[in-house]
Parts: structure tokens; C-alpha cells; sequence
């Protein structure tokens, strides 16, 4: 009787729920299931694909994390770019961070040096990340950075203080429609995370 | 051999008789059933049941609202209720209620016996109530369930939210392994069990919206799991996906999140745009306008809504060429919808109409939806986005596409199957004054949101200033009014589901075409065991 059953088309419908999938929909299923698991890699993916989308066309307004070499290029002295700072610690972070300039006008090409200052009033130890946000966003590509604070973590014992320097020179091939741009830092507490942030950074380097 | 085979057949034949005999009895029939009938059925009650659960949290949001200041619920508690009240109506009653309605009608369109995999299709019901029941549970812990929006941006997820935020990851995981086993199983279906003769350009456009949603769903779910499971490990297991202090980016999560939510707004209106091609050329006794338009108008959606996500995104600063891009393909997205639109008005144009309750919701549908359809345009356009957006006018916007545009849908595709579901014509008059009750309360409760939206109040805010205060009485007014409508659809429904009411013919509508209208009312348990010729 089940072979009869089995050997006989109209039966294979006959009871729908005895009925195990006709080989042909495995075939498919199976193609659709890997679709599945491509598209849910395709949104980790995304993590990578953005990161090197921003740095390529400068959108996040993220400047690089590593240093810059100075190139002797030539000072372009028929324009002055206007760069203000502005820094601000996030929610719960206790620390005094204060752009000594707040701005500085320099010709593309030209060193600049800026230096900021840190005091962790808090009676702990803690780790700091600064995070640049150049806006508008596409002048980040430009702005390449010699030294930067931000290349590394800021250790800072409970009540001490310090003066970060940072040095940087705009790319002469700055857009012509930007005169001034804003350099913001923003001081996170990364004390919790400290270990896996000094792994990212080894990876990046 | 030819003998035997005639036996079997007589036993089948036997089975149709006294089919009664061999549907399983009690729980166990619900909870072990892979028949695509008890299925759907199981599916439309669950999304009903969610409807009626996420529009209570609407009415407790409308209760606070209908005042300036605080009376009743705390702000937190408040943006618990904003917040589930979106998963629940998202997830919980519009995508299981379209879910339901294929399972239903897709192996009766085609001519298929039933779904093409019956036990995923038990599982993948049966694993909803209890995402559902992990994220209504989490409202109960300490410290309250997700009140960081049904968007879940980072960092308000993954920094400044609860310990339930793993109830809530867990849940959307489970909605989605739901969804995506829910969608295989239709493009399996549609691809491999139609009857002979039904080639693709023959198939209901209810089967087609579907099987294009089905891939929408196979598309971008996967994304929002990942999405999820990024949130997850950024809050419990000190990854930095979207922290900017160990090198991520909170607008990551922003592009991530609406990869997969633009493709979900499609998901929520394609079967509807499906259920109005079918209604509305039956009750005006003509074949639809444009079949093949309707296709490639569905296909050409589906491609654009890939393309369009950062508009939901204009004021996270993005360069003005990504504006200019995103802002002319959001409208492209208008011209496809536009010829549904016109085909549907044109399928009605010297039609012999009627006005029987599927086609008051149907139009219903088309005239509301159009006004929805009309103000996601304003909000595409980027300059003005700057003003309109985290306003009421957005809520404005998502409610005319999502209640009268989907749930509209789903309200008119239940009238016009129900009776062939049950063998009886449903409650005419109860049926009457719920359309009419809902149809102007839904816009004294919708409406009037697009004028507080355009003067400025903002969305997601227990509070509002003092100007606001009549709008919102009366918006409070209508949100009280539209839920009371929807008891009078449950009651329609227990009646339905008695069996009460006047026996229908196979046919049930005389201008409805279509192989569901050709087996017997109520659909036996099994239909289709021979599949029909399609010619």
C-alpha cells in the first residue's frame, strides 16, 4: 500500500499532511536558506563596508586614525582656512577638556600645532578615548595629523592633569568652497573597555 | 496497479464525504496541524489578538495624551508603551495577519493542496506566541520592557536602555526565524506547487505581491537579526559596533536598521496592494485594469526600496549629493504606486459596481492610502524633512499607510474570504457599522495629526505644549473611538467563527473569479488533492 502510494502521482496529494517534502523543494529550500545566511553575513558586512566607504569619500566627517607624514608640500599662501575647536566630554564623563586655541588661521600646506588640556577632577583612575568630528564632514579627508592625542588612550590618575598637543597641516587640495571648517573632539570613558580598545587599536596598526 | 489506484481514490473520495471524521479534535488539532487552512486560521486569530493587545497600549498613550502634562503614566512607562506598541503592531498583527491570509488563500489561488513544507509551516507559527510572550513578559521586569522606540537607535539601545534589552533581542530573533521560514515556505509554494496551466502571468496578484514580499522577507530579515545581534553584543558583551569610543559609529546603526526597515514598509503594503486587485474587479464585474502592469509595478517597488533607506536619515548630516540621491529615488518609488493607483480606479471606471463591505474597505483603502502615499512625498523631500521630521506628521504619514492603508487591507480581505472560510455569510449590519465607525473615527484620530506635526509637536513625547492641547483632544477622542470599532469586528468574527448566519454559494460573490471560488463553501479541509486544469 505505501509503495502504491508512493508510485502514484495524484496520491502524493492525497494526504498532505503524511506527505514528505518531494525531493524538488529540498533543492530549493536549500538555496533559499543559504540566501538567508548570505544576506544576514551582508549586514555585518555593512559594518566593514561602511567604515571604508567613510574613510574613501570622508562622509562621517572621521579623520584618520593614524599619523600623517609631512610631505614638504607647497604652502598655499593665496588662501586661509579658518579651524575652530571645540571639545566636549560625553555623558558621564567627568573630565575638564579645554581646547587652549580655540582657533587657529592657517594656509593650506602650513604646520599647525594646537594643544589641548585634561584634568580628571574624579577621585579614580580613568581611561579616556578623544573621538575627532570634522564638519563639514567632507574637509575630514584633508586634515592630516602629524601627532594626535587621539592616536592613543589617555591614561589619567585620579586629580592629575595634562596638556595634549596635536599637529596637523591641511591638504593644499582642500576644496575651494571650504574657508573654515569645525575639529570637534569629544572625550569618552572608556576605563570598562579599556583592554579590547588597546586590541583595536593593535589591529589597526 | 489500476484497480488499487481506483481504490485509493474511493478512499479519498471517501475522506472528502465524511472528512469530519478525520479532523484531528480538541488542542492537539491546533497545536500539531500542519494544514494550511488551520494554519492561516491560527495566524489571523494570533494577529488579531496582537491588534487588539498593541491598540490597547495606543489607547494608554492616547489617555496621556488627551491632556497637556502628566496625569496618568509615567514617562518611562509611556515610552514602553510607544515603543511595544510599534513591535507589537509590526510584527505581531500586520506581518502574521498577511502571513495568515497566504496560508489561507496561496494554496487555494494556485491550485496547490497545500503549503509546499506543512511542518516548517506548523513551527514557524508556533514559535510567535512565545517571542510575543517575551516581549510583553519584559515589560513586568525591573526597570520595564524596551522604551527606547520600536527603532532601537543606538546608543539609546544599546547604552542608556534596561537589562531587558536581551528579552527584546531574543523576541525580534524569534519574530524574525518566524518570518523567514514563513516567507521559504510561500516561494516554495508559488514556485513549485502550482496546478498545470497556471503559469506565472496567470497567477492572482495576490500570489505575486506575495511571492515579491516573501523575497523582501528572505532579503532583509537576516539583516534585522543582525542588526539586533549587533545591539546584543554592543550592550552585554563589549563589542563596538556602535560606539564611537572604541572606533564604531552610532549612524551605522541608522543605515543598518532601515537596510532592513525601508524593504519592511514594502513587506507591510504588497500583499495589501495584492488583496485590492482582487476586490475591487469583482465587485465591479470587470477584469483588472493593467495585470501586467501590476506586476512590474510590484517588482519595481520591491527594487526601489532597496535604494531608498537614508531617507529616513536626512538630518543625521549627510553630504547634499547623498540627499539629492536618496530624495529623487524615494519619489521614483511614487510612480509605480501612481499606476497602481490609476489601474485600480480605471478597473472601477464604467464597472457595474456594489458596494458590499469588501469594496467600502477596498476604496476605502485606495482613497486613505493615496492621502498617505501623498504625504511620505512631502516628507521625501529633504529640505522640508528638516522640519517634518520626529513630528506628528510622520505619524501622521506611517498611521494612513499602516491602519487604513494594511490594516484596511486585511480588514477587506476577511470580509471577502470569510465567507468562503466559514460556508456563511457574516453579520451584514455588524459589518456595516464597523466600517462606517472605523472608516470616521480612524481619520478624526489620524488626521488632525498632520496639523500638530507641520506646527511642530514632536513624536514619542508624553508631554506637548499648551497650544496643541484641542488637536490632541480630539485625536485622543478618535484613537478611543476607532478601538471601541474594532470590538465590533470581534464580535462579527466570534459570530463568524459559530457558524451563525445565512449559507453562502461556492461562488459567493457573483463578479469574484478565481480557484478559490470554484471548490465548495466552507473550503473543505482538504482542497485540491487532484490539482485542477488552469486553462
Amino acid at each position: 500500500m505505501d509503495e502504491q502510494v508512493k508510485t502514484d502521482d495524484n496520491n502524493q496529494h492525497a494526504n498532505p499532511t503524511d506527505r514528505a517534502a518531494p525531493p524538488q523543494h529540498g533543492k530549493m529550500v536549500a538555496k533559499l536558506v543559504v540566501l538567508v545566511f548570505v544576506m544576514f553575513g551582508f549586514g555585518f558586512a555593512l559594518v566593514p563596508l561602511y567604515d571604508v566607504f567613510c574613510d574613501i569619500t570622508g562622509i562621517n566627517g572621521k579623520t584618520a586614525d593614524q599619523a600623517a607624514v609631512y610631505e614638504a608640500v607647497d604652502v598655499d599662501e593665496s588662501r586661509t582656512i579658518m579651524v575652530e575647536f571645540i571639545t566636549r566630554t560625553n555623558t558621564g564623563m567627568p573630565w575638564e577638556f579645554e581646547a587652549q586655541t580655540r582657533r587657529v588661521d592657517v594656509h593650506p600646506g602650513e604646520m599647525a600645532e594646537v594643544e589641548f588640556y585634561v584634568r580628571n577632577p574624579a577621585g579614580r583612575d580613568i581611561v579616556a578615548q578623544a573621538i575627532p568630528s570634522v564638519t563639514p564632514g567632507n574637509a575630514a579627508l584633508y586634515v592630516n595629523k602629524t601627532e594626535c592625542f587621539c592616536f592613543q588612550h589617555q591614561p589619567l590618575k585620579a586629580g592629575e592633569e595634562a596638556v595634549m598637543p596635536m599637529k596637523f597641516y591641511i591638504d593644499p587640495q582642500l576644496p575651494d568652497d571650504i574657508s573654515f571648517f569645525t575639529l570637534q573632539y569629544t572625550l569618552y570613558d572608556i576605563s570598562a573597555k579599556a583592554q579590547p580598545v588597546v586590541d583595536v587599536a593593535m589591529n589597526n596598526s | 496497479m489500476s484497480a488499487s489506484t481506483d481504490t485509493i481514490s474511493q478512499d479519498a473520495h471517501d475522506e472528502h464525504d465524511h472528512h469530519e471524521h478525520h479532523i484531528p479534535k480538541g488542542i492537539t488539532r491546533w497545536l500539531f496541524t500542519t494544514n494550511h487552512k488551520d494554519i492561516g486560521t491560527l495566524y489571523l486569530w494570533f494577529a488579531f489578538i496582537m491588534f487588539l493587545v498593541g491598540g490597547a497600549m495606543a489607547m494608554v498613550i492616547r489617555a496621556e495624551l488627551f491632556q497637556p502634562g502628566l496625569q496618568i503614566v509615567e514617562p518611562n512607562f509611556f515610552n514602553q508603551m510607544t515603543t511595544v506598541h510599534g513591535l507589537i503592531m509590526v510584527f505581531g498583527a500586520v506581518m502574521p495577519a498577511f502571513t495568515g491570509l497566504a496560508n489561507w488563500l496561496v494554496p487555494m489561488m494556485i491550485g496547490a493542496p497545500d503549503m509546499a513544507l506543512p511542518r516548517m509551516n506548523n513551527w514557524s507559527f508556533w514559535i510567535l506566541p512565545f517571542a510575543f510572550l517575551i516581549l510583553l513578559s519584559s515589560l513586568f521586569m525591573e526597570g520595564g520592557g524596551p522604551a527606547f522606540g520600536w527603532t532601537f537607535y543606538a546608543p539609546l539601545s544599546t547604552t542608556y536602555s534596561g537589562d531587558s534589552t536581551a528579552l527584546f533581542v531574543f523576541s525580534v530573533h524569534i519574530m524574525g526565524i518566524s518570518s523567514i521560514m514563513g516567507a521559504i515556505n510561500v516561494v516554495v509554494t508559488i514556485l513549485n506547487m502550482r496546478a498545470p496551466g497556471m503559469t506565472y502571468m496567470k497567477m492572482p496578484l495576490f500570489v505575486w505581491t506575495w511571492l515579491i514580499t516573501a523575497f523582501l522577507l528572505i532579503a532583509v530579515m537576516p539583516v534585522l537579526a543582525g542588526a539586533v545581534t549587533m545591539v546584543l553584543t554592543d550592550k552585554f558583551f563589549g563589542t563596538s559596533f556602535f560606539d564611537a569610543a572604541g572606533g564604531g559609529d552610532p549612524v551605522l546603526f541608522q543605515h543598518i536598521f532601515w537596510f532592513f526597515g525601508h524593504p519592511e514598509v514594502y513587506i507591510m503594503i504588497l500583499p495589501a496592494f495584492g488583496i485590492i486587485s482582487a476586490i475591487v474587479p469583482t465587485f465591479s464585474r470587470k477584469k483588472l485594469f493593467g495585470y501586467a502592469s501590476m506586476v512590474y509595478a510590484t517588482a519595481s517597488i520591491a527594487l526601489l526600496s532597496f535604494v531608498v533607506w537614508a531617507h529616513h536619515m536626512f538630518t543625521t548630516g549627510m553630504p547634499v549629493a547623498a540627499e539629492m540621491f536618496f530624495m529623487f529615488a524615494t519619489m521614483l518609488i511614487s510612480v509605480p504606486t501612481g499606476v497602481k493607483v490609476f489601474n485600480w480606479v480605471a478597473t472601477m471606471w464604467r464597472g457595474s459596481l456594489s458596494f458590499e463591505i469588501p469594496m467600502m474597505f477596498a476604496i476605502a483603502f485606495i482613497v486613505l492610502f493615496t492621502i498617505g502615499g501623498l504625504s511620505g512625498l512631502m516628507l521625501a523631500i529633504t529640505p522640508v524633512d528638516f522640519q517634518y521630521h520626529d513630528t506628528y506628521f510622520v505619524v501622521a504619514h506611517f498611521h494612513y499607510v499602516l491602519v487604513t492603508g494594511a490594516v484596511f487591507s486585511i480588514m477587506a480581505a476577511v470580509y471577502y474570504w470569510l465567507p468562503k472560510w466559514t460556508g456563511r455569510m457574516f453579520d451584514i449590519t455588524l459589518a456595516k457599522w464597523h466600517f462606517w465607525c472605523s472608516l470616521i473615527s480612524v481619520n478624526v484620530l489620524f488626521f488632525p495629526m498632520h496639523f500638530v506635526g507641520l506646527a511642530g509637536m514632536p513624536r514619542r513625547i508624553p508631554d506637548y505644549a499648551l497650544q496643541f492641547a484641542d488637536f490632541n483632544k480630539w485625536i485622543s477622542v478618535g484613537g478611543f473611538a476607532f478601538g471601541l470599532s474594532q470590538l465590533i469586528f470581534l464580535a462579527l468574527l466570534i459570530k463568524a467563527c459559530r457558524h451563525q448566519g445565512e449559507k453562502v454559494s461556492d461562488q459567493v460573490w457573483d463578479g469574484a473569479e478565481g480557484l478559490e471560488w470554484e471548490i465548495p463553501s466552507p473550503a473543505p479541509y482538504h482542497t485540491f488533492e487532484t490539482p485542477p486544469i488552469v486553462k
